[in-house]
């Protein structure tokens, strides 16, 4: 207190705000000012806000807007650039992950990282097992079972991680944060693979958090989750804070105009391609669990854009279309003719090709060399004579890896010594190298910086200009309008709406609030009032 | 220059010739010419069934079978020989190579349609082809007298010194090189072990990809069993014994990686050699047997120490100073 008046000699103002928040309440987390860079890329700039204790602070913003980074910061995986992080006042350090857990900042993740082979009450006590240098097996699991306890949880700390329901590892991994103590409990997307009654049961547990004073950063796309769960809001956009405030005090609208923000059409110059006939139709495609009655056409020269928050089926049904997964029903065509689809290499003769999201996990061979990735998907163009021509390869992988301009010391080199974007652009070398009519992109730009996607781009709008009919899957937003001369927009496995540029009148106009709204889930009638 | 062979290959080249030079100047004997077409002659089994490993390794697998394959296969040939006696030996060779190759298809096919994993298939086939052995030799052996002359001459046939087992590893080599280096389905082996889903998405079967490797792998354990049973005219349930930890030996060593997707022939060729040549310089150079086994694991492993080192752990070259060095040393 003494030092929040001695600090005031500019305004009364700052001293009255300052004095309610020491005497009422004072934050228990705050950020000021944190940056952090990485080469090529500014992923958060001069970022602040505080969290209070029985709060939950929703973070919001587009894929790439710097959410995670700022994730990644508080969890002590991230050093940052610039700024600090106060606990309870008190300037922190975080170098670890341990340093985070140790000022009672605790993460629950998408994807849940936990050990499936052992009991909920040593994936929560892992690290820290009661006991000396043996482990107190009662007190470990009297322990669990008094946090199980706490939250209500339905299942014992016995049962195996592998018996859990998603659900059930999320309550894990909240009793995992209640056992540090932690009272900093951040939640990235957690709903994301949740039921319903799930969900209820999740904000039931919130709720509780809340009342006990801890405060809770949420992250989430869902606005019907933001404006049920959160008391305040922090929104950013491309590493930059660009709205807070208190949740009731704002609407949907206003959330993805913060979140969207820029005209979109200034900054992805489209370029003009006439269109040409219809090259691929599928019609009716479903499967039992991920995807269902997807229907789209395709014409020569297009760029169609499949859009929706991560999870929403675009990737799945893409992938039995390219054979990677059997479809129940629908069929797909391909200039009129019905293809059988069985398995990739149907497709890659049918003249499709899939690069796939995640390049380096699936796309390439890091101990093979440059020419040899490249040609994979293509050698029965390289045999003469029952055998692998090199030459012919060679010039492949020269001709290719020229037009991308592949960065490398020898065509030889192995794909291992590449670094990242390089690798990236002998992957998608690879898919053209199959000469296809139609190519499907999922995700081209993730994870690569600014400089590199203004490349990616530029090169989708050459592909089409080639002739090819592309789909891209993406989820960014300015990228999907920028480039896509109509948007198909899926949730929840089912194509929700459709989208032609420049063109429709409310719900259905080409606009970023429509689309986002219309990914989210929101009904139409909603989303034109 | 890295052409034909790789940095570790050509320090596991050194590493052999520093070997061979020690042992010579401590045993004379060893450095002969003689000496030297004994060692080639005694390893070309290893050679040709540390190629055939390669190829399962490559694909992320492993077969432990090889070795009871060949000892199955042996006297399987043993017994068809008893029955037809004097056909020509590629009649012999012919008949080990298709049954090696049954019994190798059984283990492609547990591995890539049952999805069971390679370490638990071969295991199992070990014990069941060793045990096959007992039941139809009824527990007894066969022996040269029951060996026909064609049978039993063919592996002692030599050119320039060597012996014909020596020129169908010779052989077999080629063939690997030719099919690993300028075949589809030789890539497809790399591809499949090197990023089983990157090669899905590429086309490239595994299901197809596992079976080829270890029917191959059976089919050359097979012919080895043959010219094995035919080389020390005898044939029975113990030959070979543990052999097969000898040939992964061979290609770890070699840099054949058990990660899958990384291996040459030439290395796997070295790394057979640089496990014969101490298999028989300690004989001469007369430790004791009772050591042997010891100082020939020791040095094994002190092998692949170096030879893992040598490789280094694949830094990237981001920055431009280290890629333009790179760049030079390749010049």
């Amino acid at each position: 207190m003494d030092k929040a008046i001695r600090r005031d000699t500019s305004s009364a103002g700052w001293c009255l705000t300052r004095w309610a928040a020491v005497t009422e309440t004072s934050p228990i987390l705050a950020l000021a000012n944190v940056s952090k860079s990485f080469p090529g890329v500014r992923a958060l700039h001069d970022v602040s806000f505080s969290l209070y204790p029985g709060e939950v602070t929703a973070l919001i913003g587009e894929n790439g807007a710097g959410k995670s980074t700022i994730v990644k910061i508080l969890t002590g995986i991230y050093i940052p650039d610039g700024g600090e992080i106060r606990v309870n006042g008190e300037t922190q350090h975080f170098s670890s992950p341990r340093d985070s857990w140790g000022a009672g900042i605790a993460a629950i993740h998408q994807e849940t990282v936990m050990f499936d082979e052992l009991s909920v009450a040593e994936n929560i006590f892992m690290g820290h097992m009661p006991g000396g240098h043996l482990i107190d097996w009662r007190d470990t699991k009297a322990k669990a079972r008094a946090l199980l306890a706490s939250i209500e949880a339905d299942f014992d700390a016995d049962a195996k991680l592998k018996t859990l329901s998603v659900a059930q590892k999320h309550m894990v991994e909240i009793t995992r944060a209640l056992s540090h103590n932690a009272n900093v409990i951040i939640m990235d997307e957690p709903t994301a693979s949740l039921s319903r009654h799930e969900i209820d049961e999740l904000f039931r547990i919130v709720t509780q958090l809340k009342a006990e004073g801890r405060a809770i950063i949420f992250i989430s796309h869902k606005f019907d989750e933001i404006f049920r769960l959160s008391d305040r809001f922090v929104c950013l956009r491309d590493g930059e804070k660009v709205g807070e405030g208190m949740t009731r005090d704002v609407s949907e609208p206003d959330l993805v105009r913060m979140m969207v923000g820029r005209p979109i059409d200034q900054v992805f110059p489209k370029r003009d391609i006439p269109l040409g006939a219809t090259v691929l139709e599928i019609d009716g495609l479903s499967n039992a669990t991920e995807f269902a009655d997807v229907s789209l056409s395709l014409r020569k020269g297009e760029i169609l854009g499949l859009y929706g928050l991560v999870g929403a089926g675009r990737s799945e049904a893409m992938q039995a279309v390219f054979g990677m997964s059997k479809p129940t029903a629908g069929r797909v065509t391909m200039n009129g003719q019905q293809l059988a689809i069985h398995e990739p290499i149907d497709a890659i003769h049918a003249g499709i090709s899939y690069v796939p999201e995640d390049r380096q996990e699936q796309g390439a061979f890091l101990p093979l060399g440059i020419r040899e990735n490249i040609t994979m998907a293509s050698l029965a163009g390289h045999v003469r004579n029952f055998l692998l021509s090199r030459p012919s390869e060679q010039s492949a992988a020269r001709a290719l890896g020229g037009r991308l301009s592949v960065k490398a010391a020898h065509w030889e080199q192995s794909l291992g010594e590449l670094s990242g974007g390089n690798q990236q652009k002998v992957v998608i070398a690879k898919w053209l190298a199959t000469k296809p009519k139609v190519i499907i992109l999922d995700e081209p730009t993730k994870g690569i910086d600014v400089g590199s996607k203004a490349a990616v781009h530029d090169f989708i709008g050459e592909l089409a200009e080639d002739g090819l009919a592309v789909i891209l899957i993406s989820s960014e937003l300015p990228e999907i309008m920028g480039l896509s001369d109509r948007v198909i927009v899926m949730h929840e496995g089912r194509i929700a709406a459709r989208f032609e540029r420049g063109m429709g009148t409310g719900a259905l106009a080409w606009s970023a609030e429509a689309i986002v709204a219309a990914a989210t889930g929101a009904p139409v009638e909603e989303r034109a009032a | 220059m890295s052409v034909f062979l790789k940095y570790r290959e050509w320090v596991l080249a050194a590493i052999i010739a520093l070997m061979v030079t020690c042992i010579s100047l401590y045993a004379p004997a060893f450095g002969t010419l003689d000496n030297a077409t004994g060692v080639l002659n005694d390893t070309a089994f290893l050679f040709m069934m540390a190629l055939a490993q390669m190829v399962v390794i490559l694909t992320r697998g492993i077969d432990l079978s090889v070795a009871a394959n060949l000892a199955l296969t042996g006297m399987l040939t043993g017994i068809f020989n008893e029955i037809f006696p004097d056909l020509p030996a590629f009649v012999y060779v012919a008949v080990a190579l298709t049954l090696g190759g049954g019994l190798g298809l059984i283990n492609g096919t547990l591995i890539a349609w049952l999805r069971i994993p390679p370490i638990v298939v071969t295991l199992g086939t070990l014990a069941i082809f060793r045990g096959m052995i007992v039941v139809i030799g009824g527990g007894s052996q066969v022996n040269t007298s029951d060996m026909s002359a064609s049978f039993v001459g063919f592996p002692k046939l030599g050119f320039l010194g060597l012996s014909s087992v020596f020129w169908i590893a010779a052989i077999v080599a080629l063939l690997a090189w030719f099919f690993l280096s300028l075949t589809r389905a030789g890539r497809g082996l790399y591809a499949v072990g090197g990023n089983p889903v990157a090669a899905r998405y590429c086309g490239i079967s595994l299901p197809f990809q596992q079976v080829l490797a270890y029917a191959i792998s059976g089919a050359v354990a097979g012919m080895s069993g043959y010219l094995w049973v035919a080389r020390y005219g005898v044939a029975y349930v113990e030959i070979a014994s543990g052999y097969e930890l000898t040939v992964i030996a061979a290609c770890v060593i070699g840099g054949v990686s058990i990660g899958g997707g990384v291996g040459t022939v030439a290395g796997t060729l070295l790394g057979a050699l640089f496990v014969g040549v101490i298999v028989n310089a300690l004989p001469v150079m007369q430790v004791s047997p009772f050591w042997q086994m010891l100082i020939s694991g020791a040095v094994i492993l002190t092998a692949v120490i170096i030879n893992a080192r040598a490789e280094g752990r694949g830094l990237k070259l981001i920055l431009p100073e280290a890629r333009r060095a790179a760049a030079q040393a390749k010049r």
